[in-house]
């Protein structure tokens, strides 16, 4: 009956949306909960059909340049990363607000609120009011696919980066999609405009006065945009007891709890930012109390407050809603008044079950080595990194005891080793080295700092599902060398249980050496290996 | 017609294709469809559910709120008491009985299964053991999803054909496979309830 829906993740709606925008290119490194995005246009029949760029970026930095380069060139680019990747683009996101763009350029960032598969919970939305660019925050699947659209032609009548903002529920939630005819690509259309994209001070300083200048034509687009609007109580229009003002996918929670529990209140929906001036103070004149509901940090709500405060509002700020992580039908709920269900009790018998590496992982091997010859230090402290090798901070292998960010368990292990720490020892990935490690291990050799760099490398982007990795295999000793590092103190050791006494001796000789050493700890991620294997089998048959 | 499924598991035990076979069904039903899955991290052995939520009217929420499940459906006997707070009072429980121990301190069976009859009425299913009368092992989740069948507010027949859409291009054998590990767990669940 319905056969015509495409049942999507929240980040597939995004890529499709896009696709069908017109768009020419995504960049993207891979990153929970927004990889599908940049995942599914590469298995796109309609993207290869139309040339869509899409292959993996080295990291996020690397990813928004080239976008803004594509969008420089007159054409639509889409630039993919979670929230924490917004840290590693933020510099050329900022400026770009203050270039402008070309070609539609959007920024699809998905926060990750409760920390399901990351190290903070930053709101991106606070990058948008950073960069004074106007945000998305669409609060379903459906919304999420039409605002792509929407997000690209906002792109090139205000000349801005659009960001549009997701978080892990929506990113990782299906739900059934009408798509509506593709538009064409835009030609190229590079043109002159150093005056624009020259950011030297006396340009930027007018770019930026150009900047400011557009904000109340923003906000009158979110006036009228179809991503705002309200919805009224069940009682005669006026004065109403209670308004809730819901941001993004908070609006799921507020609809689902009133239709749920029957409550009467006037709704402001709220997905495109800045926020609507107009909409807001109609709600706030018309309303005794207001609750805000926000799916991240209280940044609206701070703002609605003031410095002095307001008795009238309630949030995330006065307890009505926890002051961290991720919503719930419920937390509105009862923020909005109503006595939480007697529920089941889970039995005292279930124990947690926390991720853990595979069974045949080659980073089991490579901990087993490592820890019994950090072990033989007093001081066996392991910088590490980002990747499924995390996992190595938990039970039984205990082994790492740092991550941080992207590559900074080299930079930390330098700095540690400046400090005088013996040894100096560090576990990064392959991907991740690509990423952010290179230049630490350039500072290294520069200083003839004494760090150990072991370098896991599986040959893929492993933890978020196997992507293609921009340095592994041979690479990975060409890039050493060329960094500087000594190529007597650049080993490879293969981690299999039936190395493992050979492996301890090449980690024990070059964690004693004084200089920069980088042992290449190399085998194949399982998954990726069994996938391939699959894949191989399937074009076989 | 509105119906709140939790699916629970152990990262790696494939339950998103069960999912994925209600999803299809629901969507060739023209009903409304949330279904919220677990990806990254925890994907590596760690506990692991679905929120899937059908209904023939818009629904608003990915999540399904604390009471109101009418169904969980656990490939892992453990993983189905950890989700009883989202249990509505009226809603199922079915649950294999093959435990995937990968802690320390993981309970008895015995315990477990106690557990859970003092709070619900579960239909235990011995999955691994149909899936292999079936054909093989690997189609345990269709037997659980047989089991639960009767529960998903979905007919069997448009499960099935769910399944001959997601399968379809391992070939015939596999289909019939799943089909058969599919029918003997809705045996299995269609006797339980006659004869409790």
């Amino acid at each position: 009956m319905n056969s015509s829906r495409l049942l999507l993740l929240g980040a597939e709606a995004v890529a499709q949306g896009a696709i069908d925008a017109g768009l020419s290119g995504v960049y993207a490194y891979p990153g929970t909960p927004s990889t599908e995005i940049t995942e599914y246009i590469q298995r796109s029949a309609l993207a290869r059909k139309r040339a869509i760029r899409s292959s993996w970026s080295s990291n996020e930095k690397t990813a928004y340049e080239a976008a803004l380069g594509m969008s420089y060139a007159g054409k639509r680019s889409l630039v993919c990363m979670k929230h924490v990747g917004l840290n590693v683009a933020a510099d050329a996101f900022i400026n770009s607000a203050i270039t402008g763009v070309n070609g539609g350029l959007v920024l699809a960032v998905a926060d990750d609120p409760s920390m399901h598969s990351s190290q903070n919970e930053q709101d991106s939305r606070v990058y948008g009011r950073f960069a004074m660019a106007p945000a998305l925050e669409p609060s379903s699947q459906q919304e999420l696919y039409d605002a792509m659209r929407h997000a690209f032609e906002l792109s090139e009548s205000v000349k801005l980066p659009v960001i549009v903002r997701m978080t892990t529920r929506l990113s990782h939630s299906r739900a059934g999609i009408k798509r509506r005819p593709a538009v064409a690509q835009n030609p190229l259309h590079a043109e002159y405009a150093p005056e624009r994209f020259v950011l030297m001070p006396h340009n930027a300083r007018r770019q930026y006065q150009h900047l400011l200048d557009l904000q109340p034509q923003l906000e009158a687009l979110s006036e009228s945009s179809f991503l705002n609007r309200a919805i009224e109580g069940e009682g005669p229009l006026g004065v109403v007891a209670l308004g809730v003002v819901a941001f993004g996918i908070g609006y799921n929670y507020v609809m689902e709890a009133r239709r749920m529990h029957g409550i009467d209140c006037r709704v402001l929906k709220i997905g495109q930012y800045p926020p609507p001036r107009e909409l807001v103070n109609e709600l706030f004149a018309a309303c005794k109390s207001v609750l805000v509901v926000e799916e991240g940090y209280p940044v609206y709500e701070e703002l609605f407050r003031g410095y002095f405060g307001s008795s009238k509002i309630s949030g995330r700020m006065d307890g009505a809603l926890p002051r961290a992580g991720e919503l719930t039908t419920d937390l509105v709920a009862s923020a909005l008044g109503v006595t939480p269900p007697e529920t089941t009790a889970v039995p005292e018998i279930v124990i947690n079950r926390p991720p853990e590496l595979c069974r045949a992982c080659g980073h089991r091997d490579l901990f087993d080595a490592l820890n019994l010859v950090m072990r033989e230090h007093a001081e066996h402290h392991l910088f590490s990194d980002i990747g499924c090798y995390t996992l190595g901070a938990l039970s039984p292998f205990n082994a790492i005891h740092t991550c941080v960010d992207m590559g900074a368990s080299i930079t930390m292990a330098k700095g540690a080793a400046d400090a005088g720490l013996r040894p100096a020892v560090c576990v990064i990935g392959d991907s991740t080295f690509a990423h952010s490690g290179m230049t630490g291990l350039l500072d290294a050799v520069n200083d003839r700092s004494p760090v150990t760099v072991i370098i896991a490398d599986n040959d893929t982007t492993a933890m978020t599902g196997g992507q293609c990795s921009s340095a592994s295999g041979s690479k990975l000793e060409r890039i050493c060398r060329g960094l500087g590092v000594e190529e007597t103190h650049i080993r490879v050791i293969t981690p299999l249980k039936q190395h493992l006494q050979e492996n301890i001796t090449v980690l024990r000789e070059e964690i004693a050496y004084d200089g920069v050493s980088v042992v290449i700890a190399r085998r194949e991620c399982i998954e990726t290996a069994a996938r391939k294997k699959r894949r191989a089998a399937a074009k076989g048959e | 017609m509105e119906k709140n499924i939790i699916i629970a598991g152990v990262g790696g035990q494939g339950i998103l294709s069960i999912a994925a076979v209600i999803d299809w069904a629901a969507l060739d039903a023209g009903l409304h469809i949330r279904q919220a899955e677990v990806h990254g991290m925890s994907q590596r052995g760690g506990a692991v559910q679905s929120h899937l939520r059908i209904s023939d009217r818009e629904l608003f929420a990915d999540l399904i709120s604390l009471g109101t499940a009418d169904l969980i459906l656990s490939v892992e006997p453990l993983e189905s008491l950890r989700y009883l707070p989202w249990l509505a009072p009226e809603g199922h429980v079915v649950t294999s009985i093959d435990p995937f121990v990968n802690v320390e301190g993981y309970p008895p069976v015995e315990r477990i299964i106690k557990a859970l009859n003092s709070a619900v009425q579960p239909v235990l299913v011995p999955a691994e053991k149909l899936a292999r009368e079936a054909g093989g092992a690997r189609a345990s989740n269709m037997v659980m999803l047989g089991a639960a069948a009767p529960f998903t507010g979905i007919e069997p027949e448009r499960l099935e054909a769910g399944i001959e859409a997601l399968f379809g291009s391992k070939g015939p054998e596999i289909v019939e496979i799943n089909i058969r590990a599919f029918r003997k767990g809705l045996t299995l669940s269609n006797a339980n309830q006659t004869t409790s």
